[in-house]
């Protein structure tokens, strides 16, 4: 009798699991803690485009996509747990949207051979590709944006010599990755940097911003991340500090930051790669095939927001690389191999864009065996409290690589050379 | 019946006083090592070592350290990260400075490193005790935090702060770095967790640990039988930091290869340590390894049984759906219960709780056989958090000597079992 019920059992779920090839793609989330409010919009936007691509169109070149996610907390333990835990299953790139697990990834990623996406965060020298292989960070990164923040300062003020500009920044790799290239960028504009660490999770910064009381400094930059962006913008709005001279870094300028603070975070500025709103066609469709259909990652409230934004861009980053990877390679059953040519060929073009319906969203780039970060394009944007939106008010405008190629050339040499790493694209 | 003394005869001083005097018990401890040693390398994989095995060894050594300090020598510290910082940036500064020498000797000496740290914050003991020796040792775990991300020289002036450790070999096996093989660094890990733990075993019930326990139990009557108060403290800050910085140094250097030391060795993991030393039992080497497991498998299983939804095999899924069928009579049973409370009826009394938690423990064992629920990734997240937190609790309330004393009962009870009169 056992023996006939397990038979049965057997044939009933050999029955029931599919055998069909897919595309692989981890989604290591994190939807709690102290970053689960920068960290939910972005997973749901990162999915929604998958779903949407599923649903619409039957996956990429035919395949369909297949999502794992991984809760990580922005918790590096987590991290490693997550990317052995779905590293097994074919997975094609990694987005951990977090520095530290980035940089706990890059050496594992380079060992397993699977692609790595930074998408304007983690190892900036990543930005290297004859040094590191497997790791990308188009289409820009840290010292892109730390550039570009001078450089619409620069703009406002016209000369920033005598100015004191202060970087408030989380205590991490992540928030000191740009003090190196602001100290070049002071050197060269005759600007004062004065520098104030908060710690993990940023919930207390009342000693940074009385000191910002005292000093008066001309800039705020910030680098933050989670909850210590709305807590630093309702400590800026308490002293009263100008907040059209408050900058955030492209991870410190979405709807939950700004919103807590109310009417008083009006003119808050950041840097942003992606276009913000839902005016672009693409929404109908996600509208239509994800949000109606209740196949949505969230609740559907928070497209159009920066964050969702920018979940969906990378989404569409690494589809744009699965796809070329298809082209490149004729099958549309890709490896990790093909995904990391697909990437390092990606193209994005106004064309592109627009077939995607998303016109004019991102910065066109093109990815390089030897440069695997754009060319480190963003625009300034600016939060109305009044219609609660962001309004680009620059241009895409390009960082200053000059300076910084040279920075990420000695960083990354140094890497290469502290772990025996053959210098690729000669 | 297999868990007993008689017949078991000792002959001389150093059979008697063994650490596992009793047969059955040494033989265990023989096998658990033969099958650590030379059975789990060939079989495990890089998800078992690590998020299974690397956590697990290198979280025992901590609370072995912790355990010394705070079960056997009764001061409470909550320093514990910050001297696994100590450790991690001692063992990289080594490994950056001296590349030639062997990593071994790199995190033992970090060990003496982070046990001179150790010393220099245990003086308060010597003034303060109970809480206010608590609030002395958070006051480290905050300096060293901050003294690390605050002096660049810790991390040789690195852009972002990190340290990542380079490549290290033992006998032409990498150990750490990327390229280092499961096995390998499981192995690297086990011999320093046997290692430490046979030494903290043989220090607690030698001289040094007696004075230890005196100290803890009543120090002025410590005092007066000639336990000098300044050296059992202290020597009790030095070794157990000495385990706390070993395990710091393998944290960094196997476990994780880069660390920030505000996200890696913050006041969670002093806590983390301490609910280990707790859960597992104060004042027993056991019960170190037993806070280490419970709470590095308990989230990793939680995760698998809940959130994961992978394929698995036929025999899995047969054995899933026994689970399943038992959970449901036990459950059943378990109304069954409560409805007869309910009338007034005795029969049973006093096996619902029992039944209500093999409901339970059936339940997990069920999901996790059918390789998990797919549940959401965050609400799992949330779940995770309250049971490991209730069972804290549990824990504290139904048995406050930790699995430690459950494993003494139990092993009380094996001696008669199964002819209890």
């Amino acid at each position: 009798m056992k023996q006939k019920l397990m038979t049965a059992m057997a044939a009933a779920v050999m029955a029931a699991s599919p055998a069909m090839a897919e595309l692989v793609i981890p989604d290591l989330s994190y939807r709690t803690g102290a970053y689960a409010a920068s960290g939910i919009p972005f997973s749901d936007g990162y999915q929604d485009y998958f779903t949407l691509l599923n649903e619409r169109d039957g996956g990429i070149g035919g395949e369909p996509v297949r999502l794992v996610e991984c809760e990580t907390g922005y918790n590096t333990e987590k991290g490693v747990e997550c990317y052995e835990a779905t590293k097994g299953e074919g997975t094609l790139v990694y987005q951990p949207l977090s520095t530290g697990i980035t940089y706990q990834l890059i050496p594992k990623v380079t060992a397993d051979e699977i692609p790595l996406h930074s998408m304007g965060y983690g190892r900036t020298s990543a930005a290297n590709g004859k040094v590191f292989k497997w790791v990308f960070n188009y289409p820009g990164t840290y010292w892109d944006a730390a550039s570009i923040m001078v450089k619409h300062a620069l703009d406002v003020e016209g000369s920033l010599e005598g100015k004191t500009i202060a970087l408030v920044y989380h205590n991490s790799a992540y928030g000191k990755e740009p003090i190196r290239t602001l100290e070049k960028l002071s050197e060269k504009h005759g600007f004062e940097l004065s520098l104030l660490a908060v710690d993990h999770p940023g919930q207390e910064q009342k000693s940074q911003w009385l000191q910002i009381r005292r000093e008066r400094p001309d800039y705020v930059f910030m680098w933050g991340w989670g909850v210590m962006n709305q807590v630093a913008i309702q400590e800026a709005s308490n002293i009263r500090f100008p907040m059209e001279n408050f900058i955030g870094v492209w991870w410190s300028g979405a709807e939950p930051d700004v919103l807590p603070a109310g009417d008083s975070a009006h003119g808050y500025k950041s840097v942003n790669f992606t276009g913000t709103g839902t005016d672009y066609p693409i929404f109908d469709d996600i509208q239509k095939f994800v949000v109606d259909a209740d196949k949505a990652a969230g609740d559907g409230t928070s497209l159009g927001q920066v964050q969702y934004n920018r979940g969906m861009f990378a989404a569409m980053l690494a589809a744009e690389a699965i796809k070329t990877a298809q082209e490149m390679h004729g099958v549309s059953e890709i490896d990790r191999a093909m995904m990391r040519d697909g990437m390092e060929n990606l193209e994005i073009t106004d064309a592109k864009l627009e077939a995607l319906g998303l016109p004019g969203f991102a910065p066109t780039f093109e990815v390089t065996c030897e440069n695997h970060s754009g060319p480190g394009k963003a625009l300034v944007q600016q939060w109305d409290a009044n219609e609660k939106s962001w309004n680009a008010i620059t241009d895409f405008m390009v960082a200053d690589r000059e300076l910084i190629m040279p920075l990420v050339m000695e960083d990354s040499m140094a890497y290469a050379e502290e772990n025996d790493i053959e210098l690729r694209c000669e | 019946m297999f868990y007993r003394e008689a017949g078991d005869f000792k002959t001389s001083y150093v059979d008697d006083s063994q650490t596992f005097p009793i047969k059955f018990d040494r033989y265990r401890y023989y096998a658990v090592l033969v099958v650590g040693f030379a059975i789990i390398p060939f079989i495990i994989n890089d998800y078992w070592v690590n998020a299974i095995f690397l956590p697990f060894l290198i979280y025992a050594i901590a609370a072995i350290g912790l355990n010394i300090l705070t079960g056997y020598c009764g001061q409470v510290s909550l320093g514990t990260g910050g001297f696994m910082a100590v450790g991690a940036y001692a063992c990289y500064k080594l490994m950056t400075a001296f590349p030639d020498v062997s990593i071994i000797l790199h995190v033992i000496l970090s060990g003496a490193i982070t046990a001179a740290v150790g010393v220099l914050f245990g003086l308060p003991s010597l003034r303060i005790k109970g809480f206010y020796l608590a609030v002395a040792t958070l006051a480290a775990q905050f300096f060293l935090v901050w003294l690390f991300n605050r002096v660049p020289w810790f991390y040789n002036y690195s852009a972002s702060g990190q340290i990542s450790a380079p490549e290290r070999s033992v006998l032409g096996v990498s150990v750490t770095g990327a390229e280092t093989v499961p096995w390998a660094a499981y192995l690297f890990c086990l011999v320093f967790t046997v290692i430490c733990a046979l030494v903290a075993r043989n220090l607690t019930r030698g001289m040094v640990g007696r004075k230890w326990m005196a100290i803890r139990d009543m120090d002025i009557a410590a005092e007066i039988i000639g336990v000098d108060p300044l050296r059992a403290k202290l020597s009790a800050f030095a070794v157990s930091s000495f385990f706390v910085g070993i395990s710091g140094a393998l944290f960094f250097a196997v476990y994780l290869g880069a660390v920030e030391v505000g996200e890696a060795f913050g006041i969670t993991k002093s806590f983390l340590v301490l609910f280990m030393v707790i859960i597992g039992g104060l004042g027993s080497i056991f019960g170190s390894f037993a806070g280490a497991a419970f709470l590095v498998i308990l989230p990793v299983f939680l995760k698998v049984a809940l959130a994961d939804s992978a394929a698995v095999s036929d025999t899995s899924l047969v054995l899933s759906w026994l689970f399943f069928g038992v959970m449901c009579i036990t459950g059943a049973l378990a109304l069954l219960r409560g409805v007869l409370r309910l009338a007034g009826s005795e029969i049973w009394a006093g096996m619902g709780p029992f039944l209500f938690g093999l409901t339970i423990v059936f339940f997990f064992l069920s999901a996790f056989c059918a390789g998990g629920l797919g549940w959401p990734t965050d609400l799992v997240a949330h779940f995770q958090l309250m049971i490991v937190g209730a069972l804290i609790v549990a824990f504290l309330v139904a048995e406050p000597h930790g699995l430690a004393q459950l494993w003494r009962v139990s092993k009380e009870k094996l001696r008669l079992w199964p002819f209890p009169h």
